[in-house]
């Protein structure tokens, strides 16, 4: 059942030998040992897994391995220059943008996404851009605040 | 004379400059916070070789900022930066147990301990140098990490030789004068969240061990069904990588080499295991109906005067069962090796999950070893301690690996213990002025308290073992639920009566336990009685108030919202209390919009006193997050079932609040420096949710009594 595959993860290639119809994010979590995706529902319905697929964010949990293998996949991990963080990242330290922290790689991804799109969003397109992602402990007016940081 | 004694003890860090103390010693059970449950200095923190501290703590960081909170009060105490402190949390063998990290309590205990353990350092090593110089401690100069008297110098690893303090805290401790302080109630960046920005290790999802493998378990379809017949070589057959398949009774867990295999055969079990199937759960009557006629433990839990006189104006409240919906199910690593059980857990009390572990498996206490690491965002008691003693079980069946056992969004949403579904019964009689004389209360909900806290009857798995592990009784009515359920206003007759049921689903504590559905019933019924008694809502409630704290939150609150200009069809409405009527008082005021079919909330505002404030930005991070998170309990939320099994079973069907609903928040924070700390994560939810239904009230005319204040909910 498995089968080599070829990844393009944050800038590097890897060959991998998984079962292709492995969701995205378990390569990425037990392969790759990324810490960024992470597992919230498994159902495309949270935005805790998300990644960027060719700069786009997308939830990483039902997608198989094996049809993601000509495009760029990005994580939390791949978003800083070197030591610099994204300006997204540094968004939300500045604005001390989390509780749990759990939802943060979601809502950062699908702002960095949101932000290469659309430089300069105003409310109602950040919400939008985050609307996909789910937080339970409350801190979406501080995520709110964070992005529209980010973008001035 | 002893509550006097420690008020003073309490507040000795104000009155006291320099040294020179009172003569007494303070009994044990006099130490401020957790110091009682251990006085050593060395358990609470250590010196490192470098000059910098070690803190312990037995609390958990839940996303609370408690990890902040102490190593600021401890790197005041001993004049030290923030960077110099590192702070250990919860783990079996390196921490002070301090039991669970729960009730808002952890400033107050876990913090306070840090406070004085510090204090008490920092006059050990004063005392160290006076000795060794034969100078008086006066003399001395106290610095970062040395000590100083002119121009010599000590460091504090000199001075200790090697040796970690051996003292315990006792009297005499002299805390830093706080007009001195440097670090605490100023707000503090929390470290924690650059690492998650990072995407470092933080989560205990994101812990790998060498070896690991990984496991899932098989879920009956209903609470009461029973395993009748499993087909391992189907699953075996079908999907490689099976390590084992653990039966124990109607308990089932499968390991597997590769995530996805474990999924895979979770599934592939799923379908094809037969169970004896129960219809367990109540449906065609009502729920109200239904939860009112069961059979309950009945007690008055408060009374006042005379409360048997007529009354004139009555109404009836619902809190529906909600649910903790952590985004990140619960998950956990358990190890047994050579004969010692390790557990990686973001239980919320790593030593009563020991203490369960202990007896559910047989092992000797000094074998299990429980290490604390965050989790998701948990409010209260959700699917932790049960996901650690699930992999604890698969590991003694399959010693020698590291276990990762990860639940699932459907077993997160379906098996974590809810939050009970409350009945809150309100009457009273105002006088012809317009004041409450009489209040009668009468609540019915399940038990808000049903942690393991050492009994593995109360873990999930304890319903599927052979035999099972029954379930004891309630013995007295449970202190979390009837919290906050006797007002904090003024009223010469007062009764309270429980009526404690057993209901159709599992349960036990979720933030801010009964206070949420007992101040919102009498925060709207307050608001009831305000316009029955022709009173402006702020002035119905100060009238009735004599506490200046509960007074001055509510007065700020009203300056905070007196420019607001209200829109047509647009309803602001306020809320106060005092979380557990002795913790922080807090005050909302929220403003909602309906137009067609939507109930949109526009704006939340709190004010919040919580006595000393250690981290203001913390303090108000916590009281934003729980504006929102009650808001979204009170406009969308409710657990819902048919006969067999519940239907919540992920977002959809459990819907929560998405970004496009989340209203502007805006907090404001009462300092009192003076005055002692006070548990504040679990103070605004009740207040939210009569808030909201008070606004909705005025926005629309309806006064909705039924949570959640849903759209249909308008009509008739
Ligand atoms: S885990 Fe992928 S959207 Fe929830
Ligand atoms: S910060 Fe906890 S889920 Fe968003």
């Amino acid at each position: 059942m498995e089968a080599t595959l070829h990844l393009r993860v944050n800038g590097q290639s890897h060959r991998l030998t998984v079962d292709p119809a492995t969701p995205l994010l378990y390569v990425l979590r037990n392969q790759l040992q990324l810490n960024g995706p992470k597992y919230g529902c498994g159902l495309q319905q949270c935005g805790a897994c998300m990644v960027l697929l060719d700069g786009k964010a997308q939830p990483s949990c039902l997608i198989a391995v094996e049809t993601v293998q000509k495009q760029e996949i990005t994580t939390l991990e791949g978003i800083a220059q070197g030591t610099q963080l994204h300006p997204v990242q540094q968004a939300f330290i500045d604005e001390q943008a989390a509780q749990c922290g759990y939802c943060l790689n979601g809502m950062i991804l699908s702002a960095v996404s949101l932000l290469k799109e659309n430089p300069k969003p105003d409310e109602a397109a950040i919400r939008e851009g985050l609307e996909r992602v789910l937080c339970r402990c409350g801190t979406q007016s501080r995520i709110l605040r964070a992005v529209k940081r980010a973008s001035h | 004379m002893q509550t006097s004694r420690r008020d003073f003890l309490k507040t000795m860090g104000t009155l006291t400059i320099g040294f020179t103390l009172p003569s007494w010693v303070p009994e044990a059970d006099e130490l401020p916070g957790s110091l009682q449950r251990d006085p050593r200095i060395r358990a609470w923190l250590e010196i490192l070789e470098n000059g910098q501290i070690r803190v312990f703590t037995g609390k958990m960081e839940l996303g609370q900022g408690i990890r902040t909170a102490v190593a600021q009060v401890a790197a005041e105490e001993l004049s030290l930066p923030l960077s110099q402190v590192e702070v250990v949390m919860a783990d079996t063998d390196r921490t002070p147990d301090e039991s669970y990290t729960a009730g808002s309590a952890s400033i107050e205990n876990s913090a306070m301990a840090v406070r004085y353990a510090a204090a008490a350092a920092r006059q050990k090593l004063l005392e160290l140098a006076a000795k060794q110089w034969r100078k008086p401690v006066e003399e001395l100069q106290f610095a970062a990490g040395t000590i100083r008297w002119k121009n010599k110098q000590i460091s504090w690893k000199e001075l200790l030789n090697g040796k970690q303090l051996q003292d315990e805290v006792r009297g005499n401790v002299a805390l830093k004068p706080k007009g001195q302080y440097q670090l605490v109630g100023k707000p503090m960046p929390r470290p924690e969240i650059n690492r998650m920005v990072r995407a470092e290790t933080w989560f205990i999802q994101d812990l790998r061990l060498p070896g690991m493998v990984h496991a899932r378990m098989v879920r009956p379809p209903s609470y009461g069904a029973r395993l009748e017949k499993l087909d391992e070589s189907a699953v075996r057959k079908q999907i490689p990588g099976i390590q084992k398949v653990v039966v124990q009774g109607s308990l089932v867990g499968v390991i597997a080499t590769e995530e996805f295999q474990a999924m895979q055969a979770q599934w592939t079990l799923q379908e094809s295991v037969r169970w004896t199937d129960v219809q367990p759960l109540p449906t065609g009557t009502a729920l109200v109906s239904y939860l009112k006629s069961l059979p309950a433990r009945i007690e008055r839990v408060h009374e006042k005067g005379q409360p048997t006189g007529p009354t004139t104006i009555k109404a009836q409240y619902y809190k529906p069962y909600l649910m903790h919906g952590s985004i990140g199910p619960s998950c956990a690593i358990a190890w047994y090796q050579k004969g010692t059980l390790r557990v990686w857990s973001h239980s919320q009390g790593v030593f009563p999950l020991r203490e369960t572990l202990h007896r559910l498996l047989k092992l000797p206490l000094d074998r299990i070893h429980v290490i604390g690491m965050a989790g998701s965002g948990c409010y209260g008691h959700n699917g932790a301690d049960d996901v650690a003693a699930e992999a604890a079980w698969l590991a003694m069946a399959y010693p020698e690996h590291p276990i990762r056992l990860q639940w699932s969004r459907d077993e997160e949403h379906a098996w974590e213990p809810y939050g009970s579904a409350m009945i809150l019964e309100a009457e009273a009689r105002l006088s012809t002025a317009g004041r409450i004389e009489q209040w009668n209360y009468t609540l019915w909900s399940d038990t808000y308290t049903a942690r393991p806290g050492g009994d593995p009857a109360n873990l999930l798995l304890a319903r599927y073992l052979d035999p099972p592990i029954p379930k004891k009784p309630a013995s007295s009515i449970n202190g979390g639920t009837i919290r906050n359920s006797e007002p904090y206003y003024n009223i010469p007759d007062i009764a309270v009566d429980a009526h404690q049921f057993e209901g159709p689903l599992r349960v036990s504590s979720l933030r801010a336990l009964g206070a949420f559905g007992n101040v919102f019933a009498i925060e709207s019924f307050m608001d009831e009685l305000a316009e029955k008694a022709r009173k402006d809502p702020f002035e119905f409630r100060i009238m009735h108030l004599e506490d200046e704290r509960a007074i001055a939150v509510l007065r700020r609150l009203q300056e905070l919202i007196q420019n607001e200009r209200i829109k047509p069809k647009e309803g602001v409405g306020i809320a106060f209390a005092r979380y557990k009527n002795t913790a922080a008082y807090c005050a909302v005021a929220a403003r909602v919009r309906v137009t067609g079919n939507q109930i949109k909330v526009m704006n939340l505002w709190s004010v919040i006193d919580a006595g000393e404030v250690i981290n203001p930005d913390g303090l108000k991070n916590q009281t934003e997050g729980g504006l929102i998170q009650a808001a979204s309990w009170t406009l969308k939320e409710q657990v819902q079932f048919d006969a067999q099994q519940i239907t919540s079973r992920d977002w959809v069907s459990y819907p929560i609040f998405l970004m496009s609903e989340i209203p502007e928040v805006e907090v404001v924070v009462i300092d009192r420096p003076q005055e002692p700390v006070l548990g504040a994560g679990e103070a605004v939810q009740g207040p939210t949710a009569a808030a909201l239904a008070n606004a909705l009230y005025r926005a629309s005319g309806k006064r909705v009594r039924d949570l959640p204040l849903i759209p249909a909910k308008l009509k008739n």
